[in-house]
């Protein structure tokens, strides 16, 4: 029994709850891009190369401005550009969605690498990292204070962005059509609403999404850049969107669930519990084959999802 | 003639993508500051000209090759396997296993069973994406994306101090490959090995498995019109996992000969990109195995040359991964190139791979 209470204490519940948070963070937005993206019919696999480029512009614009806020909205903005590429190949030009995503993801890593080493030449001192910001009074209440109200800016926003995402989609006539686009373009067509620019802006702003995600690991983490630092996040993240069902509630509780899964491998190691830590991060990619393949409730895409759309 | 158009169509666009992808990344170095100029010629001297450069450029070029291969087998049936990481370390694993662990077999039959097991090892983890799609409509973008995850951490698992580990040093990897089951050096005094021999070979292997036999038949048929393939009588569902098996056996051979031609040793970092390249040299390659072999090739000569190049011009060896990706994109977007000429745009039909949602589809035909 002191054993016991001796390990939970060791294990530091609420460290882990805000650890979990925070790690959760980039996970959150990118699943919120990818919802926005597919609700509305097009597949982004390229929240990876988004999120990369997006850590480099930021970290790049932050360090050139000595300005942090310069820096995540350069984040934001290059995040929306490369969403744009990734829009234009698929939507205008009708580039399979999965082959322009990969595309992009390729391409990240190349002009991040390329762009970087030229900085590198210059000797980067990074720009310093988003302060944590402890909200008034909010943040002395036990156990939620620690978890919710000291974080830095990225994953405050993220917290809101759930909101608002929820809400765009599920209470705005702009919402409707997104969904309408993604379910059935032709009927949204006859009833008046233009896919291709519904399409259009959904893809872009999955990109902004996705560009505060990249910020968080650049300008808010470490203040630094370093390649391919976002290390398939991305990925995950499109794993979350579909463990949430393409829903932004959903994606907060399956993000916030595989950075458990990761944050707690990292404490069993030094609480010499003998659970390889591989398997446990194993554990997103395992729950989302398993929900994709229809074993725990159905993960029904939208079904127009990956179409490429013409108007005949 | 116009089939004389459509063949040149099929040599010119190709070519006329790589010329643009290259030109993209000079552009991209322009930007950088650095001049474009030194870093090709810094790359061209790193890909053939150097000691040892051609060799290197076709060592490069062996695991790319079986992974084009791998990727066209899944789009010639509708199925796009972005699992050749995964199945990739599935076939390492298996041939390293073979490769360290059975002893006092014979030279030339130690290399068959370890080649046969590497096959089998990316056949088995290749069939559960095309099972669970069969079976579930599970789509398959999304479980070969986790299963390379959950295969490199299968990897880093046995390796890292794990079952497979050697317990004679502290960096994560198997025990040496017997001399028995390493794949032997065609060119002394360099590492290219037997490998590029398989490879090449598998390429009308692979041709004739999908033009000339029946299960090609099937899978061709379930490409085009998976509705019409049914209604003729073929089980859709076993031709993907059959599609998905074989598509998996090919990158698992990649990974073996990885193993047993050049590392000698099986570590975490065997895929290192190269799976998602060969998406690249699949699409520059038109889907068909004759079109792999030159793509594969440039592939391997840009990955060879890069490293010299970022030595020399201090521009990074990420620089190829604009060029590769420039070039997808010249190739998937016939639409584009003729916009960017101001071709009169024909009617085209979109590039399509892959139709319908990355989550469930409606199941498709039942297997067993």
């Amino acid at each position: 029994m002191a054993g016991i209470q001796a390990w939970l204490a060791n294990a530091d519940l609420v460290g882990l709850a805000a650890a979990t948070l925070v790690a959760a963070t980039p996970l959150v937005l990118a699943a919120l891009g990818g919802v926005m993206s597919e609700r509305s019919g097009v597949v982004n696999i390229a929240l990876e190369g988004i999120m990369l480029t997006s850590a480099f512009a930021g970290f790049a614009i932050a360090f050139a401005a000595h300005n942090l806020a310069l820096g995540l909205l350069a984040a934001i903005l290059s995040g929306m550009l490369i969403a744009a590429l990734h829009a234009v190949l698929s939507i205008e030009f009708l580039v399979d969605q999965i082959v322009s995503g990969t595309v992009i993801n390729i391409l990240a890593v190349g002009v991040t690498g390329v762009f970087y080493r030229t900085l590198l030449q210059q000797g980067v001192q990074g720009p310093g990292t988003l302060p944590i910001w402890q909200i008034p009074v909010l943040s002395s209440i036990p156990i939620v204070g620690r978890v919710l109200f000291q974080n830095a800016l990225v994953t405050y926003l993220m917290l809101v962005l759930v909101v608002v995402v929820h809400v765009v989609l599920f209470n705005t006539v702009w919402g409707l059509r997104t969904r309408a686009c993604g379910e059935h373009p032709l009927a949204a067509e006859t009833a008046g609403v233009n896919v291709k620019v519904v399409r259009y802006v959904n893809v872009i702003a999955s990109g902004a999404l996705g560009g505060l995600g990249g910020a968080y690991f650049s300008i808010q983490q470490i203040g630094q850049f370093l390649p391919s630092m976002t290390g398939g996040r991305g990925f995950i993240a499109l794993a979350a969107m579909i463990f949430g069902k393409w829903t932004p509630i959903g994606a907060l509780g399956a993000s916030l669930l595989f950075a458990c899964a990761d944050a707690l491998g990292a404490r069993f190691q030094y609480l010499g519990v003998r659970v390889p830590s591989q398997f446990l991060s194993m554990l997103p990619y395992i729950l989302t084959i398993v929900v994709v393949a229809g074993a725990m409730g159905r993960a029904v895409a939208p079904a127009a999802v990956g179409r490429p759309y013409r108007k005949s | 003639m116009t089939a004389v158009v459509a063949r040149l169509r099929t040599f010119v666009l190709p070519l006329v993508s790589v010329l643009l992808g290259l030109a993209a990344g000079a552009v991209a170095v322009l930007l950088a500051g650095t001049n474009p100029a030194d870093a090709y010629l810094a790359l061209f001297q790193g890909s053939f000209t150097n000691n040892n450069a051609f060799t290197e450029t076709l060592v490069a070029t062996i695991p790319y090759i079986f992974l084009g291969l791998s990727v066209s087998v899944g789009f010639r049936a509708g199925l796009f396997n972005i699992g050749g990481a995964g199945q990739l370390f599935l076939g390492g694993i298996f041939a390293g296993f073979v490769g360290y662990r059975l002893t006092g077999v014979p030279g030339v039959l130690h290399i068959t069973l370890a080649l046969l097991a590497g096959m089998l090892g990316g056949f088995l983890w290749g069939a559960i994406p095309g099972l669970l799609k069969a079976r579930f409509g599970a789509h398959e973008v999304i479980t070969t994306i986790m299963l390379n995850y959950i295969a490199a951490l299968l990897t880093d698992f046995l390796v890292n101090k794990g079952p497979l580990s050697d317990p004679h040093t502290a960096s994560p990897q198997t025990p040496a490959m017997l001399p028995t089951a390493r794949l032997p050096i065609i060119v002394p005094d360099s590492r290219l090995h037997f490998g590029l021999l398989l490879a090449i070979l598998a390429v009308p292997v692979v041709w004739f498995l999908l033009e000339r036999t029946t299960i090609g038949f099937r899978i061709r048929a379930v490409g085009l019109n998976a509705g019409a393939a049914r209604a003729a009588g073929i089980s859709v569902g076993w031709t993907m996992v059959t599609v998905m098996g074989i598509s998996g056996a090919l990158a698992g051979v990649a990974g073996a000969v990885q193993v047993l031609g050049v590392s000698g040793v099986l570590t975490p970092s065997l895929s290192s990109g190269v799976a998602f390249d060969a998406i690249a040299v699949a699409l520059l390659g038109g889907s068909n195995p004759f079109g792999v072999l030159p793509a594969a090739f440039l592939f391997g000569a840009l990955k060879s040359g890069a490293s010299f190049m970022q030595l020399q011009t201090q521009v990074s060896a990420d620089l190829i991964s604009i060029v590769q990706a420039a070039v997808i994109v010249f190739v998937a977007a016939p639409l584009m190139v003729r916009w960017l000429f101001r071709l009169r745009a024909t009617p085209a039909a979109p590039v399509s791979i892959t139709e319908g949602g990355l989550g469930q589809t409606p199941p498709r035909e039942g297997v067993a």
